[in-house]
């Protein structure tokens, strides 16, 4: 990895690229340029390394390979989930469930349905927590349901979804269940089997690998109609001459964290709770958001009283420190985070949100460091505050 | 995204505070909103003699507040209440496009302080 002079807590944005992914795709930059559809040999080998890739990948996913299309990112997974399903079955119904935590590239596309295309849309709430109710999922269902999307876990705040419990609801009701699981990869296990899921969204940037590609597995006899037209690739799925050596990235990518997986989250895990205890020991009118055990490995995502995230970011940031925040003034948007709002936090408070996810180059220093100064941050921005009294 | 001056006046903000008996207080903004501002001053001879401010916000909004009471110091009450948002966010060196209704708080808080300062003058009359 490259010198840092960051201490960088902002993962669930995007990650550094592996050194081994640069270097499993710079090849086909070079040499191994040419078009997978081509017949002349170059193209063959590009074509070997494309179907290797896709092998890699529905291997981790316990899927076949034909079950996975590669997209240009999450977003895209989304929206070809999304629109694939909801226009091929529009003859079938119009009812569309999903939460209200998701991820805009899955609320927003649903919002769509609704406004251009009369679809009818269930957002199902969720707790303090930030957790779906598979019952509120299973009442919400009706007969011109035709698709479900739950994510798998969510990037805010880091609360695990129960999706097998969601997918085992949405099969004995025979109806699509999708889950953008960019949050997951690395982390949680991927075997669409266990997860009960006929859909599922991965993106590469956030397990390190490059930004512009993504997945989405789809399952065999699921059907869908493309978003993108004017090729067969992806089996006529997703047009557009494939990106072959991101997708050698995404694969190389996935294959590396899927190997250190359990030991890696169990390493998060203890960091992660190291700087909650910190956090927590050391700053009052401050409190962890999200699950208590039903969370991310890598995330804290922390509400501190009388301040603003943004402010908290800049002063952080002084130290060289990256994190991120669901402020409104963070997000540039006129209303705080959505899921904090969801899960029951007042406008106010939710304001004054800090996220920090941590990744495979942080260290208990870099813990320890944020510990330090943190509390500095806040109480500076505290006796400045108009609504702190104190 | 924000200039050298806007960190500057965030990272050491001048005339943070409270005047406890100050002749007129202005407090603008909505916590739900995510910005709260509170100006007092102590006026003298109808200029701003002395000027404190708490605020809770952003980093552009606290950076504002600080500058806002700079350039109110020492100034006539009309100048004051004079004080736009562009003169607020030109002296920070500019503000980003998405943060200009921080530098719109600023002056309306300095003229909310001095409306409060005015409207308290008249009722003791």
């Amino acid at each position: 990895m490259s010198e840092r002079s960051v201490i960088y807590l902002d993962h669930s944005a995007t990650t550094a690229v592996d050194p081994r992914v640069v270097e499993a795709m710079l090849p086909y930059f070079g040499e191994r340029y040419g078009n997978a559809s081509s017949i002349h040999s170059l193209g063959r080998e590009a074509r070997q390394a494309l179907d290797e890739a896709r092998a890699d990948v529905a291997g981790i996913l316990n899927s076949s390979p034909d079950e996975i299309i590669f997209t240009s990112c999450g977003t895209e997974s989304d929206n070809l989930a999304i629109r694939g399903v909801a226009r091929l079955n529009r003859q079938r119904g119009d009812h569309i469930i999903t939460s209200r935590v998701e991820h805009p590239a899955v609320s927003y596309t649903c919002e769509q349905r609704e406004k251009q295309f009369g679809f009818e849309v269930t957002y199902v709430p969720v707790d303090e927590y930030g957790r779906v109710d598979p019952g509120d999922v299973e009442r919400a269902i009706t007969e011109r349901t035709v698709l479900i999307s739950i994510m798998y876990a969510n990037n805010e705040v880091g609360t695990i979804e129960p999706i097998s419990e969601i997918g085992e609801i949405a099969r004995r009701h025979n109806i699509p269940f999708h889950s953008d699981a960019v949050q997951g990869a690395g982390s949680l296990s991927l075997d669409v089997r266990e997860l009960n899921v006929d859909l599922l969204t991965l993106s590469g940037h956030k397990f390190y690998g490059p930004k512009g590609v993504g997945v989405l597995y789809v399952r065999e006899g699921v059907g869908l109609l493309p978003i993108q037209t004017g090729g067969a690739h992806e089996q006529n799925r997703r047009a557009g001459t494939e990106n072959v050596p991101y997708i050698v990235g995404l694969a190389t990518a996935l294959k590396l964290v899927e190997g250190r997986r359990e030991k890696e989250s169990r390493r998060l895990t203890l960091l992660r709770d190291r700087l909650i205890d910190g956090v927590l020991s050391s700053i009052p009118h401050c409190r962890l958001m999200g699950h208590p055990s039903e969370r991310l490995a890598n995330n804290a995502n922390f509400i501190f009283e009388y301040v603003e995230g943004e402010a908290i970011l800049l002063g952080l940031d002084m130290h060289g420190i990256a994190a991120s925040s669901g402020s409104a003034c963070a997000t540039g948007s006129a209303e705080p985070s959505h899921v904090l709002l969801a899960m029951g936090v007042p406008h106010d408070v939710a304001h004054g949100s800090v996220r920090m996810t941590l990744g495979r180059e942080n260290t208990e220093q870099d813990v320890d460091r944020v510990v330090e100064v943190l509390p500095g941050v806040v109480e500076r921005l505290r006796a400045m505050s108009p609504l702190y009294a104190s | 995204m924000y200039s050298e001056l806007v960190m500057e006046h965030f990272t050491n903000p001048r005339n943070v505070g409270v005047i406890e008996d100050a002749d007129g207080v202005g407090k603008i903004g909505n916590p739900m909103c995510g910005d709260v501002m509170e100006m007092f001053i102590k006026v003298k001879d109808d200029h701003i003699e002395d000027v404190k401010f708490r605020t809770f916000g952003c980093g552009a909004a606290i950076a504002t507040s600080s500058i806002a009471t700079e350039m109110i110091k020492g100034k006539s009450l009309d100048e004051a209440v004079n004080l736009s948002n562009k003169a607020v966010a030109d002296a920070l060196g500019g503000l980003p496009a998405q943060k200009m209704h921080c530098s719109n708080l600023a002056a309306d808080a300095v003229r909310a302080a001095v409306d409060d300062y005015w409207s308290k003058q008249k009722n003791e009359k």
